[in-house]
């Protein structure tokens, strides 16, 4: 139950994150990507926030309680096939995970679209990879 | 300074205290498409904390929108319609689900646990993205 109160927190955080950093506006996240046009580097202070939490706070706390390790992997050509993808369809809608599936407590039609069309991509890789965990 | 800089500044803060929030309560690394991707496996028995992140949110953000006019604002990008949309959630879905990771799983966590390959893959996504933006405003224009 602790646990639960605490996941739920850690979301919460994490919604209202990206909706005060302005990552839930799609142009925002488009404009930084469009560094040939009006550039908005505004999603490079989200990730320098965010790193500086994440990791300041996992390099000082893994030594005190039980944290997963380093989960790096060999670099692999799904890796980079599957990255590049990604940020095909990033750029496209300007809609990563994270703030489309934040968008869906708003009912924005982009996101009821976006999310379960994401659904399907997800579960084929899952079925065509048999990714395990 | 731009006051967007230091919102984004402090929304990276919130974003990057809830992975560590969710890291330490369940021990499991909380990037995105990998909770939602594993709630849509038919095999997979811990979906409970997953479920219960996911709802906090969009709970979350919900209650920023209510209060502040300018965390709502919500523009879609030119020449991009429900179909775009449709296609571009088939792609990232595919894509970060075979990459193991979006910009939360290796640009927030993986990187900030010191990870080569997120590192990588972020360089990539980012990178297809600068791509994808140009050409498809070149095309449409």
């Amino acid at each position: 139950m602790k646990n639960s109160i605490l996941t739920f927190l850690a979301g919460a955080f994490f919604g209202a994150g990206l909706a005060l950093s302005g990552m839930t506006d799609p142009l925002k996240v488009v404009a930084f990507l469009d560094i040939f046009g009006f550039w908005d580097p505004t999603l490079a202070f989200v990730m320098g926030g965010a790193l500086l939490v994440f990791g300041g706070g996992y390099f000082l706390l893994r030594g005190n309680i039980e944290l997963p390790g380093n989960p790096e992997e060999k670099i692999s050509s799904n890796l980079i096939l599957g990255a590049i993808l990604f940020g095909i369809g990033w750029g496209l809608g300007g809609f990563c995970p994270g703030p489309a599936i934040a968008n869906l407590g708003a009912l924005r039609l982009e996101a009821l679209v976006f999310v379960p069309t994401m659904a399907i991509g997800m579960m084929l890789v899952q079925r065509i990879y048999r990714i395990d965990g | 300074m731009n006051p967007d800089y230091l919102y984004g500044f402090l929304g990276g803060c919130l974003i990057g205290g809830g992975s560590l929030l969710a890291l330490i309560a369940t021990g499991k690394i909380p990037g995105i498409s990998g909770v939602f991707g594993r709630l849509l496996k038919p095999k997979q028995n811990e979906k409970g904390w997953r479920l219960v992140f996911l709802f906090g949110l969009i709970a979350g953000a919900a209650l920023l929108f209510h209060l502040s006019e300018n965390a709502s604002i919500f523009r879609v990008p030119d020449g991009r319609n429900w179909i775009i949309y449709a296609i571009a959630g088939l792609v990232v879905g595919f894509g970060t689900r075979l990459g193991g990771g979006c910009t939360s799983g290796h640009g927030v966590c993986g990187m900030g646990m010191g990870a080569r390959d997120s590192m990588v893959a972020t360089g990539a996504f980012m990178f297809a993205g600068v791509v994808t933006v140009l050409l498809f405003r070149l095309l449409t224009s």
